[in-house]
């Protein structure tokens, strides 16, 4: 016998509180601690400021335990959270060229001014499970070089741009395009273009930066240069007249050194293509900077066919709370829709039935 | 934690007042060009994407604290999306909700209108998945924004009539394309086509919502909304041969249960408020026990 079943709020709350028993684990195990995530976890809570918007390693790390682990889930908890504070004015742009180094290293020379430095990376570790890692043991301190103050570590690109091998970078003091203030209109400014993609999902856009690699709007790609570090952010406050540093965030900036292009007015140079992250992931700047490239196809006369290239395609589709939110709802209830469809399919199955039935009426008269 | 942060407040209806204006003066602009898709600066919201953000944050820059708000999903209020949305606004309103559709002021919904006619003074606001009554036709915004900028609806039509020429009938039974007030094509959300007729020169204000895509639209009181149809292929909506297994109801959109596992199925309304409504008014469907059966399983709870 059916019964009409009331209880949805009973389950919702039974289904978070088992949820929340899981989350938990074992009682016998301590619980998590957020320095444990912060310092222990600190490339996911990187993952979760970067694509959440938001640069608060702290609440970072409460997202990623209150998701479970769940980095996707953890982002959502932030951007929530990120969409209510007031904004109170944009920063000056960063400077990455005096950024203070952790990592940086060229894939276009061999030695450049200030060198390589190759910092802490997985780069070059052979990927054994490690048993030691199992327990506690003890592990060393890092060894740090001493810098001279003055130690200059400019910028691959800035070093071509003086040279003008490279197209120059731009400089605007127009207040920054933002995509959760003011509705989308295509085609957008490569500003608004870099901060989707600062926040898009890095396994979206290292699919996309893949693409571009294997022929879908090539961009011949050389990494100039993949800087890791600290950088202050500057205000301007109007009632000083002079920037002031408000504090500093870790970043990681790949430029990317592509295809060159000349002009009948211009001399043949090389083109960029920028990648900026919050925190350290290279992989993400990297991919980054790939589809930005590859975005900017119109400015170079470039046939626009690769997926990559595509603006609105890659715009719409490089959310991941979105994309997950679009996705997940399929599971929520459709049987109002569904009953329509059915209605429909039986319909045409009954006409064809029919519609067969006449036909062997008619076949069988013929034959008698 | 190593810092404390302030733990977060919220405002009334969760969105900052700010941005509530910023919405106010997009529906404004919506229900001053009927059926026309308002872009806005939609917000990320504490549920995802898909799950009703767009009409959530309508409802939140409409709703005041003397609103009785109604949501439902699928017709329902007690789906568990409609709870979860209804006890949103409880929490961060602290506003009156109601399941009868004849005291609500506001009613969310998903998929469905209600079966008892709107009135005047009340709001509908519908979650909207993809605004776009174009989209599946031609994927690009920049395209579909010319098409109806231009008013170029040939693609639909054809649309329709090559349904007609593969299935012979019109094969889109829900989100089914009106036009509004002889101008713009609309999607009227993924209802069934049987509620299209409700909207045709409701009393009611009705405003769709879609957060993911960042459009809001309208239909002021009383606006023409018109199925897209031909003259041979007049628009009809679906009809259910069976009543209402528990309130007799005909006339109105049922939902398909399955009872067992060798065929058994009954029909029962989707508008669950008008199906308890007519039974408190003590209509009786076959699907149900007799009085003594029922009373017997009213004590054992």
């Amino acid at each position: 016998m059916y019964v009409a079943v009331k209880g949805g709020e009973a389950a919702i709350a039974n289904a978070h509180r088992l949820m929340a028993d899981r989350r938990r684990g074992d009682r016998a195990v301590p619980a998590l601690t957020l320095e444990q995530i912060t310092g222990q976890l600190s490339l996911a809570v990187d993952r979760v400021m970067a694509e959440g918007s938001l640069h608060d390693p702290d609440l970072a790390a409460m997202a990623v335990r209150q998701a479970r682990g769940d980095l996707i889930e953890a982002i959502f908890l932030l951007r929530a959270y990120r969409t209510t504070l007031p904004r109170f004015g944009h920063a000056r742009p960063i400077d990455t060229g005096a950024m203070r180094l952790e990592r940086r290293v060229s894939a276009t020379f061999k030695d450049i001014p200030g060198g390589q430095l190759l910092g802490p990376t997985f780069d070059y570790t052979h990927r054994l499970i490690d048993p030691a890692m199992a327990g506690d043991e003890p592990v060393e301190e890092g060894l740090r070089r001493q810098r001279e103050a003055d130690a200059a570590a400019p910028r691959v690109t800035d070093i071509l741009d003086d040279q003008g091998l490279i197209e120059p970078d731009v400089f605007s003091d127009d207040e920054p395009a933002d995509l959760t203030r003011e509705p989308t209109e295509y085609p957008v400014g490569r500003d608004l273009r870099l901060q989707a993609l600062a926040r898009g999902d890095e396994g979206f856009l290292l699919a996309l930066g893949y693409s571009t690699q294997r022929g879908y709007g090539r961009t011949h790609p050389f990494v100039g240069e993949i800087r890791i570090g600290t950088v202050d952010i500057e205000v301007e406050v109007p009632e000083l007249g002079f920037a002031i540093t408000i504090g500093s965030v870790r970043v990681t900036e790949c430029q990317m050194v592509s295809q060159f292009k000349g002009s009948a007015d211009t001399p043949p140079r090389f083109t960029r293509g920028y990648g900026l992250v919050f925190g350290q992931s290279e992989r993400k700047a990297m991919a980054m900077s790939l589809v930005d490239r590859a975005l900017r196809a119109d400015e170079f006369d470039e046939q626009r066919l690769a997926p990559a290239q595509d603006e609105e395609f890659v715009l719409e589709h490089c959310d991941n709370v979105m994309a997950t939110g679009f996705v997940e709802h399929l599971k929520l209830p459709h049987y109002v829709d569904f009953q329509a469809e059915l209605d429909l399919l039986r319909t045409l199955r009954a006409e064809q039935e029919q519609a067969t039935a006449d036909d062997h009426d008619t076949l069988s008269e013929a034959a008698e | 934690m190593t810092r404390a942060h302030a733990l977060p407040a919220y405002n009334f209806a969760y969105l900052d007042e700010q941005t509530k204006r910023m919405i106010r003066r997009v529906i404004l602009k919506a229900i001053a060009i009927p059926g026309y898709q308002v872009p806005f600066a939609s917000r990320e919201m504490p549920m995802p994407y898909g799950w009703g953000t767009g009409g959530v944050q309508v409802t939140a820059a409409v709703l005041g604290p003397h609103d009785v708000l109604k949501v439902i999903d699928q017709g329902a209020d007690d789906t568990t999306n409609a709870v979860s949305i209804r006890a949103f606004f409880a929490q961060v309103a602290g506003v009156a909700t109601t399941t009868k559709t004849t005291q609500a002021t506001i009613i969310q919904t998903r998929h469905r209108l209600p079966e008892t006619p709107l009135q005047a003074g009340q709001t509908v606001v519908y979650q909207v998945p993809i605004p776009e009554p174009l989209r599946f036709l031609e994927p690009r915004e920049t395209e579909t924004r010319v098409m109806h900028g231009l008013e170029e609806y040939g693609l639909i039509h054809v649309k329709l009539y090559e349904d007609i020429a593969q299935h012979g009938h019109i094969a889109t039974t829900y989100a089914y394309p009106v036009k509004v007030e002889g101008r713009y094509v609309m999607d009227p959300s993924p209802i069934p086509k049987f509620d299209n007729p409700k909207m045709h020169r409701s009393p009611a204000l009705q405003l769709f919502g879609s957060g993911r895509e960042k459009r809001i639209y309208a239909l002021p009181p009383f606006t023409d909304v018109v199925s897209l149809d031909f003259e041979d292929h007049p628009f009809q909506v679906q009809t259910f041969k069976a009543h209402c297994a528990l309130c007799d109801a005909g006339g109105v959109y049922l939902d398909e249960v399955v009872t067992d596992d060798h065929g058994g199925r009954m029909f029962v309304c989707s508008d669950t408020d008008y199906c308890e409504t007519r039974r408190t008014e003590g209509h009786r469907g076959t699907g149900l026990p007799s009085d003594r059966e029922d009373a017997g399983r009213e004590d054992a709870r």
